[in-house]
């Protein structure tokens, strides 16, 4: 049986009239990466922030290993670790400095070993108001682990980051993973979430849209698969010219672009037509639905109801 | 314990890194000292007798109301204090910390007073150094409680140095601290006077350090700034929020102006 470390449910919170999060549960099992996915305003980050004691629920039941984030805030402290979206240090800190001030407030000796994991031990004596926003979050980042809490909590937490960077971080959460550490991270970067995530739930307007793991989300959309093709000649430039399985066609620049439900009868049935022409195939592509188009589906279900 | 002074000794270090923070800490009320003394010193008798107590009391005015309030405040509009709350910093860490470093520069600017002032404007000397230095610590703890307040209940920058300049400005007119007696003023605007802190340091100053005669009882001004001071503390630390977009709150920011109680209560017992 699974261990339940993050427990959510019936969760609400209002900013005067405006409801941020409407009644949402869900659950978070020990070790797993859950990534919380939705547009701006979705209500992530007053999830996250809820989750750890940042703000207080309207109603509803936050537990995060059995604790009540706002009423045993400071038996949480320890047990937690945060990147906050906008992770605000005191301008004039040195690097140092911070690990060193938040170990002290943890009761830790500093962990300068993650300054050197993180690529900031060149930047030890700089202030954070000297760092980049990739090295003040990757700075964030080490603070956040530093007393290695058992539950991780990160808000965006490649945004500014490059491409190295952005890499060394989902390595360095797949570690921390396998060292048992429960990783909560909201994020816009849905290749971000099919590849770090286990599981997923998909925030709209407050709501939960959606939650399982990337390929069941992505399984359980249209199942439209996406054939792109290209041909020296002409033989796929008739629109009346249709295939087995195939819903929808769209012409762009050289390529023909059908979507099928039905994706091996679709594909033969294309190349037996070009090869009836005596056409040349130059190009064919199959892709499989992604999160991000099993995610705008949602999106557009959720404007459009 | 650790943690509180490793936090104090980088807030120190970091205070000192800051040249806009030194300039307003040392050059601010130095160069009040250094345009007043000129002027003050062969224009208004008696101004001497009292000049280094007056500089020290502008000082401490200047750096605790006008300066100690408006950086809590910006560190709290960039989130700075959110992070502080997630990795188990207290609030008392967050307001008394600044609140000493505040404190230690001001002893400074003090001293130079102290040291400088017999020698180019021949201010006299205080009559009893001990009874000096403990109303200075008085003081400093009173304004720094004060300005910690201003900064917890002002919803910006701009409302902590309107906030500020409220407390600053009839302090340096209506304390004594600018040589004006206040024995001078109409007995309604003297009246009202007791309710600035400055007033009643200057007050202790008179007869407790330079042993001239006080308008009210001296102890009981000492006494009223050390309750001020640890009300304002107090009501710092229990209004404080973490986050300005965070809309939970214990009481209204109205509610700091109990820190005024004392002073209200003084104007009536003291004479």
């Amino acid at each position: 049986m699974k261990d339940v470390v993050i427990h959510v449910s019936d969760f609400c919170k209002h900013y005067g009239d405006v409801t941020a999060v409407d009644r949402i549960s869900f659950d978070v099992y020990r070790g797993e990466i859950f990534g919380l996915l939705g547009p701006n305003g979705a209500g992530k980050t007053t999830t996250l922030e809820s989750l750890e004691g940042l703000r207080s629920p309207d109603s509803g039941l936050l537990q995060v290993m059995g604790i009540d984030p706002v009423h045993q805030a400071r038996k949480l402290r320890d047990r937690i670790g945060v990147q906050l979206q906008t992770s605000g240090m005191p301008d004039r800190i040195r690097v140092d400095e911070a690990m060193t001030l938040f170990c002290a407030y943890h009761g830790i000796a500093p962990r300068f070993d993650l300054l050197d994991r993180l690529g900031l031990s060149e930047k030890t004596s700089a202030q954070y108001q000297q760092l980049s926003a990739g090295l003040q979050r990757r700075l964030s980042l080490a603070v956040a682990i530093a007393h290695d809490p058992p539950v991780l909590f990160l808000d965006e937490p490649t945004a500014g980051l490059d491409v190295p960077s952005r890499v060394e971080l989902h390595k360095l959460m797949r570690e921390l993973q396998t060292e048992g550490t429960t990783i909560v991270l909201a994020t816009h970067d849905m290749a971000e979430v099919e590849e770090i995530t286990d599981r997923v739930a998909i925030l709209l307007r407050g709501k939960i849209a959606a939650t399982g793991s990337p390929l069941e989300l992505t399984a359980t959309g249209s199942g439209l698969t996406k054939v792109t093709v290209r041909t020296q000649g002409a033989s796929l430039s008739d629109s009346n010219v249709t295939f087995r399985g195939v819903s929808k066609r769209v012409f762009r620049e050289d390529y023909s672009i059908y979507y099928s439900t039905d994706v091996g009868p679709t594909v033969a049935a294309i190349i037996a037509h070009i090869e009836a022409q005596k056409d040349t195939l130059i190009d064919l592509r199959v892709e499989r639905p992604s999160l991000e188009d099993r995610f705008l589906e949602i999106v557009g279900e959720g404007n459009s109801s | 314990m650790n943690a509180f002074v490793y936090h104090l000794g980088f807030e120190f270090r970091s205070s000192m890194r800051n040249r806009a923070k030194l300039v307003v800490n040392y050059l601010l009320p130095l160069g009040l000292y250094a345009l007043m003394g000129p002027i003050m010193a062969p224009i208004i008798p008696g101004f001497r007798e009292t000049m280094i107590p007056a500089m020290v009391g502008i000082a401490i005015m200047a750096t605790t109301t006008l300066t100690l309030p408006e950086p809590l405040v910006t560190a709290r509009e960039a989130g700075v204090f959110r992070s502080y709350k997630i990795n188990g910093v207290p609030a008392f860490s967050i307001l008394v910390i600044p609140a000493i470093t505040t404190v230690i520069h001001t002893l400074g600017v003090a001293v130079i007073i102290c040291v400088t002032a017999p020698l180019f404007f021949k201010a006299v000397l205080p009559a009893n150094w001990p009874g000096f230095i403990v109303t200075v610590l008085v003081m400093v703890f009173a304004c720094a409680g004060l300005g910690v307040l201003i900064s917890v209940v002002s919803p910006s920058s701009q409302v902590a140095l309107l906030m500020s300049n409220i407390v600053f400005i009839p302090s340096m007119v209506l304390s004594g601290m600018t040589g004006l007696p206040n024995s001078l003023l109409p007995a309604a605007i003297r009246k009202a006077s007791q309710l600035l802190p400055a007033t009643h340091g200057m007050n202790a100053f008179r007869e407790i350090s330079q042993g001239l005669s006080a308008d009210f009882n001296p102890v009981g001004s000492l006494i009223l700034l050390m309750i001020s001071g640890v009300l304002s503390f107090i009501l710092a630390i229990y209004l404080f929020n973490w986050d300005r977009h965070n809309a939970t709150r214990r009481a209204h920011p109205l509610f700091g102006l109990m820190a005024l109680l004392p002073y209200i209560v003084g104007m009536f017992l003291l004479s």
